[in-house]
Formats: structure tokens, C-alpha cells, sequence
């Protein structure tokens, strides 16, 4: 995972449904098509959340992980 | 397959307005169109004088509900008009006021917030709807 290429980070940490994939979604439109953006989430249902907004707009979830209360996603521009 | 989202909203209590917005800006995310309908004492809610003020809770709040909602906004969750704005700029979300309403609390669209886009009746809101859900808060 150190070797992505991410191209905006958001911290998303201490905020509720529906804000992380709110900010995910406003990031995402930063980047150009086929780059990354990671996600840095504490709201448990972000796991799915984000699971599901992946295949409902098409951006990939590339990486979905859990660390000491975090959750970290890393999105590819569709 | 219609994606159309159409939420019709009546209750004025902050926690009803605050999971509306979020059912909104939900499907906003996901890249639905996004219809709400604002009948009485949400219409009311949406007042530029009074967006912000405080709308109260449901009844089935209590004491111990009421401090967990305050404690949540202190903590910095976005307030409803907030969510619903965010959501306007990322996505399709039109805000139509229920024309009836409009007249029987005796406002113009100039009494309201920015957010809502016009007023409109029932059968254009059903038109605009289409085949897709409709959620009644």
C-alpha cells in the first residue's frame, strides 16, 4: 500500500452518515479518471457504506481496511 | 428503472429534518435525482429567518434523546441545512415547496431559504416522481 499513488487524502475522522462519503465524493471529482483518493473514516458504517457507493457510481474500492478505530478506503476515479 | 429519490417532508423537528438530509444526501452520493416535497411544519422549518433556529425533537426524544442530538451537534455533526447543501453541490437535489402549505402558513417563496428551489403542487410533484420511491418524514 506504500507504493500507491494517492492523489488526495481526506480525513473524514469524527464525522457521521452520510458526511464520509459526501467528502469522498466531492474529492473524487478532483482527480482525473483512473487516479486514486484515500478516506480516512472512525464511523463503523462507512465499511459498507463505501462498499456500496463503489458499485452504485462505478469508482473502484481499491483498498478497505480497519487500524486502531480507523477505517481507511482508497477510491479510483472511474 | 426509475432512480428518482422523492422524499416528502412534514415534521419540523431537527432529528426528523436531520435524517431526511441524510437519506438525501445519501442517494445524492450514490448519483440519484433527488426530489423533496416540503409540506407544513418542514415548509415552516425552511424559513431564511429561522433555518437555524432551534425546531425542537419527536416527542419519543425525551430528556436522555434530546442531550444525545444536542451532544451530537456540539461534537460537530453538520447541521441539516448544511447536509442538504452539500448535497445540492454535488448532486441532483431540487427542494420544491408544497404549494398549500405555502398558502396556509402564508409565505411567499421570498420567506424561504435559498435551499428550496420554488413551489410546485401534489400532481407536479407526483410527475416528477415518476416510478421511483417515495419516503414520507
Amino acid at each position: 500500500m506504500g507504493n500507491l499513488d494517492i492523489k488526495v487524502r481526506v480525513d473524514a475522522s469524527g464525522l457521521s452518515c452520510p458526511l464520509p462519503i459526501l467528502r469522498a465524493t466531492q474529492a473524487i471529482r478532483t482527480v482525473a479518471a483512473g487516479e486514486l483518493i484515500e478516506v480516512v473514516a472512525t464511523d463503523p458504517g462507512s465499511v459498507k457504506d463505501f462498499a456500496a457507493w463503489a458499485s452504485s457510481t462505478g469508482n473502484a474500492l481499491v483498498e478497505s481496511g480497519s487500524a486502531d478505530g480507523k477505517y481507511r478506503f482508497v477510491l479510483r476515479h472511474k | 428503472m426509475d432512480e428518482t429519490v422523492s422524499l416528502v417532508l412534514f415534521s419540523g423537528t431537527d432529528d426528523k429534518l436531520t435524517a431526511a438530509a441524510t437519506l438525501a444526501a445519501g442517494a445524492a452520493a450514490l448519483g440519484k435525482p433527488v426530489k423533496i416535497f416540503l409540506q407544513y411544519w418542514a415548509l415552516a422549518a425552511f424559513r431564511a429567518d429561522r433555518i437555524k433556529a432551534d425546531h425542537g425533537l419527536a416527542p419519543e426524544a425525551g430528556a436522555a434523546g434530546a442531550a444525545a442530538v444536542r451532544a451530537a451537534l456540539a461534537a460537530g455533526q453538520s447541521h441539516w441545512s448544511e447536509t442538504l447543501r452539500a448535497a445540492k453541490e454535488l448532486g441532483e437535489v431540487e427542494i420544491q415547496a408544497c404549494s398549500a402549505s405555502m398558502d396556509i402558513l402564508k409565505l411567499q417563496q421570498s420567506d424561504l431559504d435559498s435551499l428550496v428551489d420554488g413551489v410546485e403542487g401534489v400532481a407536479a410533484f407526483y410527475i416528477n416522481a415518476g416510478e421511483g420511491q417515495i419516503i414520507f418524514i
